[in-house]
């Protein structure tokens, strides 16, 4: 894996709308988690917007895992887990009895702080989602299955063992992999749980290649304890804290503004290394 | 008079090798234990033991002709255990590992009594069987009676490794599944229950071994008539209690029980093996297709 970085080459994109039209597609509302009665997340009120990049910073426990679990009703898989508030997305309330929760995950694409493949082949990881969806078709779930993968770079590295064990990829592989197998799905939004935080500086930076040539096409959100990471390619940085075990959203904003010139002083603790 | 120092190095090395001649040494013992066993039972049965022996049924109360009525009449008592037990224990085991909540008042209810029923002496199974199934039920002293009666017996077993197995499979699965839109029941169909197959092998395994071993639940359930069955509702005996019978209450009857004894744990031994093999086949075509 090592070494043959730059031997293969990134496949093309369409270009997709412009990015940054401040339009917001996710609109939180009052959101507040508890697990075990114990406040999480403290009436977190804010927007993302279409087409755009944002960036979750903040301290370890601050919330922000949980933060991005609730965006797709992850959280609703973990027991005496509560959540109030209101989450919209393109104006529907996610928590309406009207919303069905398959159809909303299928729109929100994840990947996971560890690559999770699962102890299937390459082909299967991606076919299996793309089956249960209703795409059966072989010929479409194979140009699908080649289409993601070049867009994630991984074409070249794994064409002529498609059949193998997805266990059997290097770590960067796995993660990219799992991107791809998100991507399938054709989804509007992606969450990002710190992607590359288990990868050496290459396979990261292949990663993050990735998510700016993924921007525009997609409303990414993404967690990363890399600040300067997510100075290069966040449009919008949203900081938490922790306070009394509560996590809180200090600052929401440009991520220029952010990082350069931030109105709360625990920001600009924080952005300068100072704090957190 | 100088005190000899003996330095770290040499007693780490010292404590490592002790440590390891112990293992080994469990190995062996362990080991030898099993090949005596077999050793007695292939030089005290391998006389006995031929073709006719497997395909003639039983004469003068065993002493003469085979075991081939005992074999149909075991295979059936299992095959009836199993189709009654494998399915309940397992979608009880769905239910306990993927959809209650393991602290839940239910599923420690449910836990609690399968610890109870794993730990009630095969006769008490016996007893119940048939006061149950033979009587109240009127399935008298069958085959029938006696599989359920196994059935009954094989839960505990099968519900807990099966729950165990999976269990153990990461929770990170069922929450990619979930993310990538996935239902639970195909979370469950294509990577839970693949990835716990092992745990199910494992299981059923156990259960097929203290199937066959068993001789007390049968005897009040399916009773011991020698003769081929007919039918479930014929009584049936099984292979333990028939070599039981030989070498209790059958004099002159020790060669054949020998003999029976060989064909029991050969039986074992080889559906051992096969599950073993199966499973791990399974768990390749699942990864390579
Ligand atoms: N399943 C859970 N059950 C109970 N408490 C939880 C659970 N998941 C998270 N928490 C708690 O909620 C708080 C926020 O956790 P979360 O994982 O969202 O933080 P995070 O910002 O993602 O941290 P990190 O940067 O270390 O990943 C923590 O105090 C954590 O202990
Ligand atoms: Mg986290």
């Amino acid at each position: 894996m090592n070494g043959n970085h730059d031997a293969f080459t990134l496949g093309p994109l369409e270009t997709g709308p412009a990015c940054c039209v401040p339009h917001p597609l996710i609109q939180v509302r009052n959101l507040s988690l508890q697990y075990d009665g114990k406040t999480a997340l403290d009436t977190i009120t804010l927007d993302i917007y279409q087409g755009c990049i944002t960036a979750l910073i903040g301290p370890s426990g601050c919330g922000k895992t949980s933060f991005l679990s609730t965006i797709n009703r992850l959280t609703d898989l973990i027991p005496r887990c509560n959540v109030t508030g209101q989450i919209l997305i393109g104006g529907q309330d996610i928590h309406h009895p009207n919303c069905d929760v398959q159809t909303l995950r299928r729109r929100i694409g994840m990947v996971f702080q560890k690559p999770v493949p699962f102890p299937l082949s390459i082909r299967r990881n991606l076919s299996l989602p793309l089956n249960e969806h209703g795409v059966t078709r072989k010929d479409e779930v194979a140009a699908i299955i080649e289409q993601v993968l070049y867009d994630v770079g991984l074409w070249d590295e794994v064409h002529d063992r498609l059949d193998a064990s997805a266990l059997s990829l290097s770590g960067g592989q796995q993660q990219r992999l799992c991107i791809a197998r998100a991507l399938a799905l054709n989804p509007e939004i992606l969450l990002m749980d710190e992607p590359c935080s288990a990868l050496d500086p290459m396979a990261s930076g292949v990663v993050e290649d990735l998510i700016c040539r993924l921007q525009g096409r997609y409303t990414i959100v993404i967690v990363t304890h890399n600040l300067a990471q997510a100075r290069r390619i966040a449009n919008y940085a949203a900081f938490f804290w922790v306070r009394e075990r509560a996590g809180q959203l200090v600052e929401f904003g440009r991520s220029q503004q952010i990082f350069e010139s931030p109105r709360h002083e625990l920001t600009a603790a924080y952005v300068n290394g100072s704090r957190g | 008079m100088p005190e000899i120092i003996i330095p770290v190095s040499v007693r780490q090395k010292i404590r490592d090798f002790s440590l390891q001649s112990l293992m080994y040494l469990a190995v062996l013992l362990v080991s030898a234990v099993f090949v005596w066993l077999l050793a007695d039972l292939v030089q005290g049965g391998m006389a006995h033991l031929s073709w006719a022996f497997l395909t003639e049924s039983p004469r003068d109360a065993g002493r003469a002709g085979g075991i081939a009525s005992i074999l149909v009449s075991t295979l059936l008592i299992l095959l009836i255990a199993l189709i009654a037990a494998v399915p309940l224990a397992w979608a009880t085991a769905v239910l306990l590992a993927e959809f209650v909540p393991i602290d839940s008042r239910f599923g420690r209810i449910v836990r609690f009594s399968l610890y109870v029923l794993a730990g009630v002496p095969s006769i008490v199974f016996g007893l119940f069987g048939n006061a149950f199934f033979s009587i109240y039920l009127g399935l008298g002293f069958s085959i029938l009676s006696g599989g359920l009666t196994l059935a009954c017996m094989l839960l505990p077993i099968l519900t807990s490794t099966a729950e165990a197995g999976m269990r153990a499979v990461p929770d990170a699965y069922r929450l990619s599944a979930a993310a990538l839109g996935m239902t639970r029941t195909a979370a469950l169909i294509h990577l839970i229950f693949p990835a716990a197959t092992p745990a199910l092998a494992a299981g059923l395994l156990i259960g097929i071994g203290r199937a066959l071993a068993e001789t007390a639940a049968l005897l009040f359930t399916s009773g011991y008539v020698d003769r081929m069955p007919g039918s479930l509702l014929d009584s049936g005996r099984a292979l333990a209690l028939h070599i039981f019978d030989l070498s209790m209450n059958v004099p002159g009857g020790d060669m054949p029980a020998y003999a029976a004894a060989l064909v029991l744990v050969s039986l074992l031994l080889g559906i051992n093996s096969l599950a073993m093999m199966f499973a791990h086949g399974l768990q390749r075509r699942r990864i390579l297709t």
